[in-house]
């Protein structure tokens, strides 16, 4: 591909019959022919499945558009419609989107979103990718959104972390799981590739038995066993327990997508390294570590996303994050009719983050790649 | 690794100082793993007797005795006889089962759609295609609890008993489950499963004298119809000898509720349309994935020497197939019986849930997570270890 702008023009590659480029585009007669009627059998299923496929959009569009109704706060005017229920979003957005945060410091919670995104989206891009620049701005964005979510400063009442909840603490438990998550998964990585025994052994043992219990069992040991490790008289906030446990959960399943990337390593590149005589971490860390990385990318990103699927799990432990504050709020006898309607907003929500991640990996795959065929 | 052995390069040996068995790689990496040995131990320590004076200050009993305790609370749906007054052990147990049967039926369920769609996937019809790729995207993106607890509320929100809905008098679907027709019990059952039974040994026997046929005389017998005829015909052969039974237990409406037939709970419906869907969609990626690691030119060369794509499909892209296929699929496998976990959020007595409840009741939280998390450890090093043999015997054999 030769894509970019100011690439010469080859204007002497010679473009032979179509049928011999098997990327050529055919014109809409033939593909429709080859792609969906190439015998009888497969023109009866396309028309099958045209057919439901019409049906379904059909339904989706009356339900969804034409009978739905979009904005009301009386619910009997939905109860008269024939569609959807839009409106239960309108009015219950708040309580679906902050969980139990007081009503009146709700705005807050709107700023530290706006920062929390800001800051997410400037450290992505690669212009940005400057540490005198991103580190000042990690500091400041942590504090200003903690002291935002605590508030007890500038006038702002003081809100504990157990009244936190809706997005933002999806926001929260998801990015902590990455960021505590990923050194954890690269260590564990490390240690069962290591030579040592010892640090082998722990690693193995570690990785193993997570990986072999459901998330949920990892949660009811940061709340209920997590506790009585601690010498008496010593607490630790229980937000931060479920956030390391389910960071270690996460670290387990990526720590064998690293090692992947680590075994994919040629022995080459680690004498290479000796001949230089670098140390064991200056060669992981520049050598080793970068490429394994960037072949394990792929598989790391599918595991970021179910990072992000597996906060939703707090449900069971009774934090209010943005799943829990939904069934919370489908309890309202007035609208709990319009269900379908709620968790299709809250599904909709985990397929916008769920995809964007999905398109930044693609291209970051593309920028590590670019100088390699 | 030869990048931490040996720091002494060259045919001389330095004399041993202080100072160079300090510095040198094999000192250091025994002081190393000395030191993290310590320090796991001193952990693992300081840990143990936190625990032991936490659970003293709060009087809390430990040990396994809490197992032998009648459990005190009455669970909705018991494969093994159950009540209250039995021990925490037995109620345990009942958990397990539950877990297991919903897993089981989960795993059979999502075997089925996964493989559907993932054939769909590499379907050379473009529409069906492109139809399979939506429901991969939808159901692998959306929380596996999401689903679960919409499926939920889906069959909460079901009319009433008394409104069911009705699939031509035979099932019912309402909001206590779905209730359908089975064929009354008959002293036939029993021998006809046995039948069953029997034909599946028969076929795999025959498939594989079939086999042998063929890697002697080069001849091909297709085993399809008679297989098929073994699993199926011997049941209907013992169902005729037995008198023909056709009498059916069908649901019917008595009071608030159906009697007669089998109702499948909605707590156990939900739990399992969400998880078996979740997987269905990951599975379908996994198959695809087989299906297309096949080499284009092997399809080729197969439709050159005049095979059908039937054969072509059976000797050709399969057996490659299965070998990429199987190993994921077991952690798939593995991943869905641990998501049955979720159970707790509809209310269907698995494992973790009734733990749950005994972990409330008794306080001894240590025990009752450790039998959850032994108890899944087991299923899962089961699970893997019997797909593992069956890896072993689809893998390449190579020299």
């Amino acid at each position: 591909m030769t894509s970019s702008a100011d690439a010469p023009k080859v204007d002497t590659v010679i473009h032979t019959a179509d049928e011999f480029d098997p990327n050529a585009t055919l014109p809409f007669g033939q593909w429709m022919k080859k792609n969906l009627f190439n015998s009888i059998p497969q023109g009866i299923l396309t028309v099958f499945v045209a057919a439901c496929l019409a049906r379904f959009a059909w339904f989706v569009l009356n339900w969804g558009v034409l009978d739905a109704v979009f904005y009301t706060d009386d619910p009997d005017v939905c109860r008269a419609a024939a569609g959807a229920c839009w409106a239960v979003i309108v009015e219950k957005h708040r309580p679906m989107l902050f969980g139990l945060y007081p009503y009146d410091e709700q705005w807050r919670l709107v700023i530290m979103m706006a920062i929390y995104l800001v800051t997410v989206v400037v450290s992505l891009m690669p212009r940005f990718w400057n540490l005198k620049f991103l580190v000042p701005l990690w500091i400041f964005s942590v504090v200003s959104i903690f002291t935002l979510l605590f508030g007890g400063v500038f006038g702002m009442p003081f809100v504990p972390s157990t009244d936190w909840g809706g997005l933002p603490l999806t926001m929260i438990l998801f990015s902590g799981t990455v960021l505590i998550g990923m050194p954890v998964a690269v260590l564990l990585a490390l240690g069962r590739r290591s030579p040592l025994p010892v640090a082998k052994g722990v690693s193995v043992v570690f990785i193993e038995a997570l990986r072999g219990v459901p998330l949920i069992t990892i949660l009811f040991v940061a709340v209920n066993v997590f506790p009585l490790f601690l010498p008496a008289g010593v607490e630790v906030n229980k937000l931060l327990r479920i956030t390391v446990g389910i960071a270690v959960f996460f670290a387990c399943y990526q720590a064998e997508v690293i090692r992947g990337g680590l075994q994919a390593i040629p022995t080459g590149q680690y004498e290479a390294a000796d001949s230089l005589n670098l140390t064991y971490w200056q060669t992981t860390r520049r050598i080793i570590l970068p490429q394994a990385l960037r072949i394990s990318l792929p598989a790391i990103t599918n595991h970021i996303i179910a990072a992000m699927k597996n906060t939703s799990f707090v449900i069971i432990i009774g934090l209010f994050d943005i799943l829990t504050a939904t069934t919370a709020v489908m309890q309202d006898p007035l609208w709990r009719r319009y269900y379908v309607e709620a968790y299709l907003f809250v599904a909709a929500i985990y397929l916008f983050f769920g995809y964007a991640l999905s398109l930044y990996a693609r291209q970051v795959e593309k920028w590590i790649n670019q100088g390699r065929i | 690794m030869s990048h931490l052995d040996g720091s002494i390069r060259g045919g001389q040996k330095p004399r041993a100082t202080l100072g160079t068995i300090i510095y040198s790689k094999t000192f250091r990496t025994i002081a190393t793993q000395v030191v993290m040995a310590v320090f796991v131990v001193m952990a693992g320590l300081f840990l143990y007797n936190n625990v032991v004076e936490n659970l003293r200050a709060q009087s809390i009993a430990t040990g396994f005795g809490f197992l032998e305790q009648d459990a005190q609370f009455d669970i909705g749906e018991t494969p093994i006889p159950f009540n209250a007054t039995d021990t925490y052990a037995r109620a345990f147990l009942v958990g397990l089962l539950n877990t297991l049967r919903v897993s089981a039926a989960g795993i059979l369920l999502a075997t089925i759609l996964g493989f559907s769609v993932g054939f769909a996937r590499v379907s050379s019809n473009w529409l069906l295609s492109k139809v399979a790729t939506g429901y991969v995207e939808i159901v692998r993106n959306i929380p596996v609890i999401l689903q679960v607890i919409f499926w939920a509320v889906v069959l909460r929100n079901l009319p009433a008993a008394r409104d069911a809905i009705d699939f031509g008098g035979f099932a019912f679907l309402n909001n206590r489950g779905l209730s359908f027709a089975v064929p009354a019990t008959d002293p036939v059952h029993g021998p006809m499963i046995f039948a069953c039974f029997a034909g599946i040994v028969l076929a795999i026997l025959g498939g594989y004298l079939a086999r042998r046929h063929r890697e002697n005389t080069g001849r091909y017998i297709s085993m399809l119809w008679p297989s098929i005829g073994l699993i199926f015909g011997l049941p209907a052969i013992v169902w005729l000898l037995g008198g023909a039974p056709t009498a059916l237990s069908v649901p019917a409406l008595k009071g608030f509720n159906f009697r007669g037939g089998v109702t499948i709970s909605p707590e156990f419906t939900a739990l399992l349309i969400g998880i078996a869907l979740y997987a269905s969609g990951f599975i379908a990626e996994i198959v695809r994935a087989g299906l297309q690691a096949t080499p284009r030119g092997q399809i080729e060369a197969a439709r050159s020497i005049g095979l059908r794509p039937r054969f072509v499909m059976r000797f050709v892209v399969l057996p490659q197939a299965l070998r990429v296929i199987v190993p994921p699929l077991t952690s798939q496998y593995v991943s869905l019986i641990k998501n049955s976990s979720i159970a707790v959020v509809v209310g269907y007595p698995d494992l973790v849930n009734i733990g749950n409840t005994a972990m409330n009741q008794t306080g001894q939280a240590v025990e009752a997570i450790a039998v959850m998390m032994l108890v899944y450890l087991t299923v899962s090093l089961v699970t893997s270890t019997f797909m593992n043999v069956y890896n072993r015997l689809v893998a390449i054999k190579e020299r």
